[in-house]
């Protein structure tokens, strides 16, 4: 038991407010001008759970996570395992070289893209990203790292 | 990235028409000031004066999937009642209160525009002629003020005594409706 009291639920007006415009911002990195629909869809998702949640801990989390299953739907992806065994070495970006090739995620496959957004565009921690993509963690970091890899490869290729 | 209004909007719409909202407020402006209006479902659940703690309470009372969203057939009848053009209303009301507050809060309801009654006489009509006090609390925590007119209620002399939007608020809306009254 931690000492910390248990979050309450938010009022919905609340945690929309909060939320609306980050994942808005995420769905274009993921959809570009399909976002708005899947915005809207995983606001009402959202808003579908929202009387059942028994605690206000992790929502951020939580409705990237939604945010991230609309996209992957909605780009069709029916296969969402993501590459179990890495045998190369875990690579990290850092933020600044993020940026510069922030503009190439749009050819990354869906999962890997899901991953290095919510990593290095939106900081989540690797066990959040695994709960938005449905795997586990070591998957999640898999599939991010995966997608640097490819960044750079784009990226060294167009220069 | 921001969400456009229309964005937002048509969310706003599409949540209420899928029913996923517990309850639904907005703010509308009246000569007494910004009146905060929440509804239910089943209707009208709250006018409030001010807004301190306003989403927290309505998720205590109603649920957590508080949401706001244009109340148009609220703020038509309010306007109407403001501009001297409507003297009674017509909206379906929500009303969670126990037994006694209920008698007294549907015997308040039918005190007619621009008359006054007093707390023990209201306390009569609700079945209990000794409990003006109870009425005067009741009357203080009514939770649809303006629609179930408290503002029509006064002391035994008819002095004005409280109201939750302050006495000025109470004195303006029995100007408005041509009550005579002690000022």
């Amino acid at each position: 038991m931690g000492t910390m009291a248990t979050p309450q639920v938010p009022p919905f007006e609340r945690f929309y407010l909060m939320h609306r415009d980050e994942v808005l911002g995420y769905l274009r990195r993921l959809l570009g001008a399909r976002a708005e629909d899947a915005w809207q869809e995983t606001f009402l998702r959202a808003l579908r759970a929202y009387g059942r949640l028994e605690h206000g801990r992790h929502l951020r989390a939580w409705v990237f996570t939604i945010a991230t299953n609309v996209a992957l739907d909605e780009l069709r992806v029916t296969k969402r395992t993501v590459p179990q065994v890495d045998l190369e070495p875990a690579v990290e970006l850092q933020r600044d070289a993020f940026r510069e090739l922030e503009h190439l995620t749009g050819a990354l496959p869906p999962t890997e893209r899901a991953a290095v957004v919510l990593r290095y565009g939106y900081d989540l921690p690797y066990a959040q990203i695994a709960d938005a993509l449905g795997s586990s963690e070591e998957a999640a970091r898999a599939a991010a790292s995966s997608g640097v890899r490819r960044l750079r490869r784009t990226h060294e290729r167009d220069h | 990235m921001n969400v456009t209004t229309e964005l937002d909007a048509q969310f706003r719409a599409a949540a209420v028409a899928e029913g996923l909202v517990d309850v639904r407020y907005d703010v509308v402006a009246s000569p007494v000031g910004e009146l905060h209006v929440a509804a239910t479902g089943r209707g009208l659940c709250r006018i409030s004066y001010r807004d301190d703690n306003w989403q927290e309470e309505l998720a205590r009372g109603f649920g957590v999937r508080v949401l706001r969203s244009p109340l148009d057939d609220v703020r038509r009848e309010l306007d109407e009642y403001f501009e001297g053009r409507r003297r009674s209303f017509d909206l379906p009301l929500d009303l969670r209160v126990a037994e006694f507050p209920a008698a007294v809060l549907h015997e308040l309801a039918r005190v007619p525009y621009g008359q006054t009654d007093t707390y023990g006489k209201l306390a009569a009509r609700a079945g209990r002629p000794r409990a003006a006090r109870a009425v005067g609390t009741i009357m203080n925590r009514n939770p649809i003020p303006i629609v179930l007119p408290c503002h029509r209620i006064v002391g035994a002399s008819g002095a004005l005594t409280g109201y939750a939007g302050g006495l000025e608020v109470k004195r303006r809306l029995l100007e408005l409706e041509g009550a005579m009254f002690k000022a």
